[in-house]
């Protein structure tokens, strides 16, 4: 493909792409001139795979109906997966959520026919107003406090199609420097811009690549990690799912600055439409000439292979990464070497992860000032923040550095479900710490999160309320990387067991007061001496909750009693005689015969007996038992 | 090792000895070779670790290393539907492993263990990016969403009594 065959199509589909980026007057003009009365986006993203019935029904009602006039764009993830299966119509900008085949029959029938009108019910609620009135749904407050930067094309174009792509802005910035641009030029922009590695540590990114472009090396490589292990993370999957083009393009861009011709995207094999989507859009590049030789005609050559990652949390290091990717057991090595000198085969290495990648086509090209003027000082640009938990709004948000967390759970993330009370967030995954509620107005960025003992990481949010134990979630966390350590150093392999230990023991009810001590003593040995991040990090969330909510602990240790209500050892069932109806399905029920009571009187449990599997609890229709 | 005695046919071979030929000059196609293995044979015996190993040259202590090292890599085969409860965060605390105890009880069988018949194996896996549907159950390639323990039994009947549920 040439320049000038790249602009005719950017400006072949300006209007189609457009369509689903302007407001409805506008928007209504442009539709005319795409030959589509109508576009319908669906997403397709592993979060909303029902959405594929949806789909099918969708394009039988089209047939049906004749509309061969309505385009149907499977698009990536619009973000807020709580709703999902979502399907928005332009150019009404109509937001219809939790579609059901069923729905999509009545709204083609309804909306989609010539002069037909909104099916109001179906609609996003927050974008209709009490007065009946429909707002466009980038005002409702999941979206407003947004700013899309990594995630600007996801959902809005169908990630099948390059050209799509190409349209929404894709491959305008490789162009730009590739002709106009001199490597260091493009390095000295992206490090300007401030962007921070999205991954974990938060490294700068311009300073990552002036590091490997310096170094001496016949061969460098340029890596993508796209392993995102940690738990309740899900951006990078959303990005490779509704924009990989954005990755190849600012892979390739990198590629340029530091001189180096092939790149590697390692990918986990626990995401079948991540690969699949960028194995189709690896493909369609090569074809239209944007990896390969000679791209564009400018000369320089780059291409790009995906490795398939094979279930193993560490190979999220960079070193055990990269072994990885040489075939190994992914097992990490000391540090330095670093990777900028000696990463891949040996080779100087620019290794960053998904989310990172997304943000070099808008640095590029409008501005490293423009990228600055968003966020904090220190941490510039968005975050993609993946909201999951015991929160109303469950999905995918992007919002910039310096927000505060209570405007990410309260405005963005509509709150705590079934109207709990917040009472923590973790971020960082394994790796991080958690923000308790009295830190809620904590503005979220790299060095405020480090300041309370949390940090980054890769964004996973996970919200917790009043029915979570954090004795619990330390154990669960610890449970993970206890069984995801590589085994290769020893504070790593004992420690992460030793601490498991410990914490079993006091959920169970058999804590000591030395525990504490012993924890302590423990995380500070990991810390220090731990061979990579996996291991010195993996104290992180039992210090940040005995830190935080040290009372907890102290509850299990020298009570004898989980506060939470969750730590099945410290906790018995009971049954509220004034809500009991005597059914007598709890007693039936009751596996070892723990329950007794004749029917239509109150029912007793003997707690000696009860084993605590909390069938009673599960098969009441009453609410009468309860955990104390 | 396994514990199932290595069936394997001549075509599986043949199959495998073209994935092999295709990625043997690249640079770290161990990897590769074992995902495509595993998906002709369905798991790794001994037996086709040997033929990796021969046909690139290397130990087999070296393939055999890569191949107990990954979670996703196994051993002894699986059962014909492979279920696995995600004990991601996001779905722990909306109680998934209420759910992995259901599908225990209805399978009578543990975690990493296969059913008798060969019909089901069931495992946790890592976090799938669900996390909006959390908590989910994953029975081969499909993926339940907002799965509550009552309906445990309902998901695995659709396999047992259809070939697969999905028509």
């Amino acid at each position: 493909m040439t320049r000038e065959e790249l602009a005719q199509i950017r400006n072949d589909l300006a209007d189609l792409i457009n369509v689903r980026r302007l407001v409805k007057t506008e928007a209504e003009k442009l539709a005319e001139n795409t030959g589509y009365r109508k576009q319908v986006l669906i997403c397709l993203g592993s979060g909303c795979t029902s959405a594929s019935a949806v789909c099918t029904q969708l394009e039988i009602s089209l047939r049906e109906l004749g509309l061969d006039d309505v385009l149907l764009v499977k698009t990536g993830c619009f973000g807020l997966c709580a709703l999902g299966p979502i399907m928005i119509v332009y150019p009404d900008g109509a937001f219809y959520t939790n579609v059901t085949p069923e729905d999509a029959k009545r709204i083609a029938r309804i909306h989609l026919v010539k002069g037909g009108t909104v099916v109001k019910e179906k609609l996003y609620k927050d974008t209709v107003l009490d007065n009946g009135e429909v707002i466009p749904f980038t005002e409702a407050p999941f979206y407003k406090h947004q700013t899309r930067i990594a995630l600007r094309n996801c959902g809005l174009i169908t990630p099948d199609d390059i050209n799509e792509a190409i349209a929404a802005g894709d491959y305008l910035a490789l162009e730009k420097v590739l002709f106009e641009m001199t490597p260091d030029e493009v390095i000295s922009e992206v490090k300007t811009s401030g962007l921070r590695g999205r991954g974990g540590a938060g490294f700068l990114t311009g300073l990552k690549w002036e590091l490997t472009k310096k170094a001496d090396g016949d061969e460098k490589y340029i890596c993508c990690n796209a392993d995102e292990g940690d738990p309740g993370a899900f951006m990078d999957r959303a990005v490779l799912e509704g924009d990989p083009h954005s990755v190849l393009e600012a892979m390739t861009i990198a590629g340029y600055a530091v001189g180096a011709h092939e790149g590697y995207i390692y990918v986990r094999a626990e995401y079948p439409i991540a690969v699949h989507k960028l194995t189709v859009a690896i493909t369609q590049a090569r074809r239209a000439g944007l990896l390969g030789k000679d791209i564009l005609g400018s000369g320089f050559d780059f291409d790009i292979f995906v490795r398939l990652g094979a279930g193993a949390f560490v190979c999220g290091e960079e070193t055990a990464l990269m072994t990885s990717i040489e075939g190994h057991r992914g097992e990490p090595r000391p540090r330095p070497p670093f990777s900028a000198t000696c990463g891949l085969f040996s080779k100087p290495t620019v290794l960053n992860n998904v989310e990172t990648w997304a943000n070099i086509n808008p640095i590029i090209t409008k501005g490293a000032n423009w990228f600055r003027s968003i966020g904090t000082e220190k941490s510039t640009g968005t975050k993609v923040f993946a909201l999951v938990g015991k929160i109303k709004n469950v999905g995918l948000v992007e919002v910039p550095m310096g927000t505060p967390l209570r405007t990410i759970i309260y405005d963005v993330g509509g709150g705590i479900e079934n109207g709990g009370t917040f009472k923590a967030a973790q971020t960082g995954g394994p790796s991080g710490g958690c923000i308790p509620a009295k830190h809620i107005d904590i503005p979220m960025d790299f060095d405020s999160l480090v300041s309370i003992g949390s940090m980054m990481g890769s964004g996973g949010l996970i919200v917790m309320d009043e029915s979570t134990c954090m004795v619990d979630i330390a154990k669960f966390y610890l449970e993970f990387t206890a069984d995801e350590s590589c085994g290769k150093c020893t504070p790593c392999r004992i420690g992460t067991r030793r601490l498991l230990e410990i914490l079993t023991r006091i959920t169970e009810g058999k804590g000591e007061e030395s525990d504490i001590r012993k924890i302590r003593d423990i995380s500070a040995h990991m810390q220090s001496s731990a061979l990579c991040a996996l291991g010195q990090s993996a104290p992180n969330p039992v210090i940040s909750t005995l830190t935080h909510f040290e009372d907890e602990y102290t509850a299990h240790i020298r009570d004898k009693k989980c506060p939470a209500c969750v730590c099945k050892s410290l906790l018995s069932y009971h049954i509220d005689p004034t809500k009991c109806r005597g059914c007598t399905l709890c007693a039936r029920n009751c596996p070892v015969n723990a329950i007794t009571g004749t029917p239509k009187n109150p029912h007793e449990i003997d707690t000696s007996k009860c084993i605590r599997c909390g069938q009673c609890m599960a098969n009441c229709s009453f609410g009468a038992i309860e955990k104390r | 090792m396994s514990i199932v005695s290595f069936e394997g046919t001549k075509e599986q071979e043949a199959a495998l000895r073209s994935v092999i030929e295709t990625h043997k000059n690249e640079r770290g196609c161990l990897m590769p070779i074992l995902h495509q293995a595993q998906d002709i044979y369905g798991y790794l015996p001994c037996e086709v670790q040997s033929i990796i190993a021969d046909a690139l040259s290397i130990p087999l202590s070296e393939v055999f290393g890569v191949a107990t090292f990954y979670t996703r890599f196994t051993l002894n085969p699986k059962g014909r539907h492979q279920v696995s409860v995600c004990l991601g965060t996001a779905c722990y605390v909306k109680g998934s492993d209420k759910l992995l105890e259901e599908v225990e009880k209805e399978l009578r069988i543990t975690c990493g263990e296969c059913t008798p018949d060969g019909e089901f194996s069931l495992d946790s896996c890592r976090c799938v990016g669900a996390c909006g549907l959390a908590p989910v159950i994953i029975v081969d390639e499909r993926v339940y969403g907002r799965v509550k323990p009552s309906q445990v039994k309902g998901i695995l009947d659709t396999y047992r009594q259809t070939d697969g549920g999905i028509k």
